[in-house]
């Protein structure tokens, strides 16, 4: 394996930018989210504040082994992150975030506070809704550009011949636009968690946390909204680089998608999120599959 | 000033308030007040929550909840009474059920009187909370840490005059009926209560010139 100067400059942007970037993001979230409210909103950099405060608090836990959950989830969220923008390998990207995502499940649960649990048990249903469709994500990927290997995508496949994956790939975008929703915890989908002040399960998996253990879960999910939208920048590489800037755009036009998204819907029952994201799994992620893989031989 | 002033984060609970305080609490949330300008949140969890808001007055049954709900939350932490029945019992005072105010169980830092307590007196009186958690934290970080105060005392037990530092401070008594409470009014500043904190001399002087700084950001 060949070590290119895009991965390694990739791999420490994304470790030190990181959580800026992503912590950012979420200070533009609340303020653009404030704004369709019709309210002023927050500063910009109120997630950073937030953060900076719950490391000042005094540390409560519940149990010991929670906090080491919390650390292993962070990490596992950082090495996901970090293999993705290193150009390694897709499925091995997928499979980290499955752990790291079952370490703040195992978090959850270790405290007996029924809120905590119920919102464990709505984050694994969360994961049952969206796995299935990010493994597509990343079998399309291949079925385009002949390759897992993230620094391989980058570089438009064989089969894409200079064109970006999007162009064969527009079912299975689709269906990924709709389970980001999910893995951004954003409404109608935001089951296990909430940014917003419905407290019908308090605050889902994150009631038994506080203090600096909920600082690093806050860090781990503006690293993780960075990763996810590295996804969807993927879906527009050739190598070329407008069409990484293109990439860098559509991306920032999702995001503000998913903040229009979590705004005009309230929260659905965790029924409806998974029957719904089968369904759009199979209709627009499993025939965007079967079409390529039967036009392929025609190309 | 710390970051917690930055981000107050709110848990509001109900004592036995007739709902007419909630609905101006919920009110300070609305694009018309919009109190998430200051970073202000409300969220429904003790263990994340910095000031704990509590309406109407307390009662025999729920005085077990109001000290639950006050002991998860992590220090530092502000207790803000909103309204007159927090405040002092007001018209369910004389009910046979009614402790009083919420200073019978926990101890209170911001009074914000009114029957129901306006937006602009909660938010004004949350402003003024601010100050009290700063104070609180400082308190806390001048505290000698567990290790240091450990290794105090292992020190002490060699040579018994080297007393370093201030000894941690004792926690604030809860304030039981019949006390002497100084009751800072926020917000709601009538003609006699005025009247009363100029009598009072410098001290109370002062409580309201900061209330009155950190008012202003808000403007
Ligand atoms: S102060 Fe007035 S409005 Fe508020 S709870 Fe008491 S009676 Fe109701």
């Amino acid at each position: 394996m060949t070590v290119s100067l895009y991965a390694v400059i990739g791999l420490a942007a994304y470790l030190i930018a990181g959580p800026f970037v992503g912590g950012w993001f979420a200070g533009v979230d609340r303020r653009i989210t404030a704004r369709m409210q019709g309210r002023f909103g927050p500063p910009i950099l109120q997630p950073f504040y937030d953060v900076r405060k719950l490391i000042e608090k005094e540390p409560v836990t519940v149990n010991g082994g929670q906090d080491f959950y919390v650390m292993c989830f962070l990490i596992f969220i950082i090495i996901t992150g970090g293999l993705f923008f290193f150009g390694q390998n897709l499925l091995l990207v997928i499979f980290t975030l499955t752990t790291a995502n079952l370490f703040l499940v195992i978090g959850a649960y270790s405290s007996n506070s029924p809120y905590s649990q119920i919102g464990a048990e709505r984050e694994l249903l969360q994961m049952m809704a969206y796995e299935p469709m990010v493994l597509l994500t990343a079998v399309g990927l291949y079925m385009t550009t002949g390759s897992f290997n993230i620094s391989d995508i980058m570089l438009g496949g064989a089969l894409a011949g200079g064109a970006i994956p999007l162009k064969y790939l527009i079912g299975i975008f689709a269906g990924y636009l709709f389970i980001l929703t999910i893995k951004f915890r954003k409404s109608p989908f935001d089951l296990s968690l909430s940014h917003h002040a419905h407290q019908e399960l308090v605050k889902g998996v994150t009631t038994e946390f506080s203090g600096r253990t909920l600082a690093l879960i806050e860090i781990a999910h503006w690293y993780e909204n960075v990763f996810l939208l590295g996804f969807i920048f993927l879906f527009f590489q050739n190598g070329t680089w407008y069409m990484a800037l293109v990439g860098v755009v559509v991306a920032l036009a999702c995001y503000f998608l998913e903040i229009f998204i979590d705004n005009a819907f309230a929260r659905m029952k965790w029924q409806f999120t998974l029957k719904a994201s089968w369904l759009v799994t199979i209709t627009f992620g499993a025939a965007n599959l079967i079409l390529l893989y039967y036009f392929k031989g025609l190309m | 000033m710390s970051y917690i002033t930055k981000s107050p984060w709110i848990i509001h609970y109900d004592g036995s308030s007739c709902n007419g305080c909630d609905i101006e609490v919920l009110a300070c949330l609305t694009p018309m007040y919009d109190v998430e300008r200051f970073g202000i949140i409300n969220t429904g969890n003790p263990k994340h929550a910095d000031i704990f808001l509590i309406t109407g007055s307390i009662n025999e049954q729920n005085i077990s909840v109001v000290k639950q709900i006050y002991e998860q939350m992590p220090e530092p932490k502000v207790v803000a009474a909103v309204g007159i029945c927090a405040t002092s019992g007001g018209i369910f005072k004389e009910c046979y059920n009614i402790m009083g105010g919420v200073d019978t169980v926990i101890p209170v830092d911001v009074y914000i009187p009114g029957c129901a307590a306006r937006p602009e007196a909660i938010i004004d009186g949350v402003v003024a909370a601010l100050g009290a958690l700063d104070e609180k934290k400082k308190a806390l970080d001048a505290r000698p840490k567990i290790s240091d105060t450990a290794a105090d005392s292992a020190m002490g037990a060699a040579s018994d005059d080297s007393v370093d530092g201030a000894p941690p401070e004792p926690p604030e008594d809860p304030i039981l009926p019949g006390d002497d409470v100084e009751v800072k009014y926020y917000g709601a500043a009538s003609e006699d209560e005025e009247a009363e904190s100029a009598a009072d001399g410098s001290g109370g002087g002062q409580e309201e010139g900061s209330a009155g700084d950190s008012g202003k950001e808000e403007a």
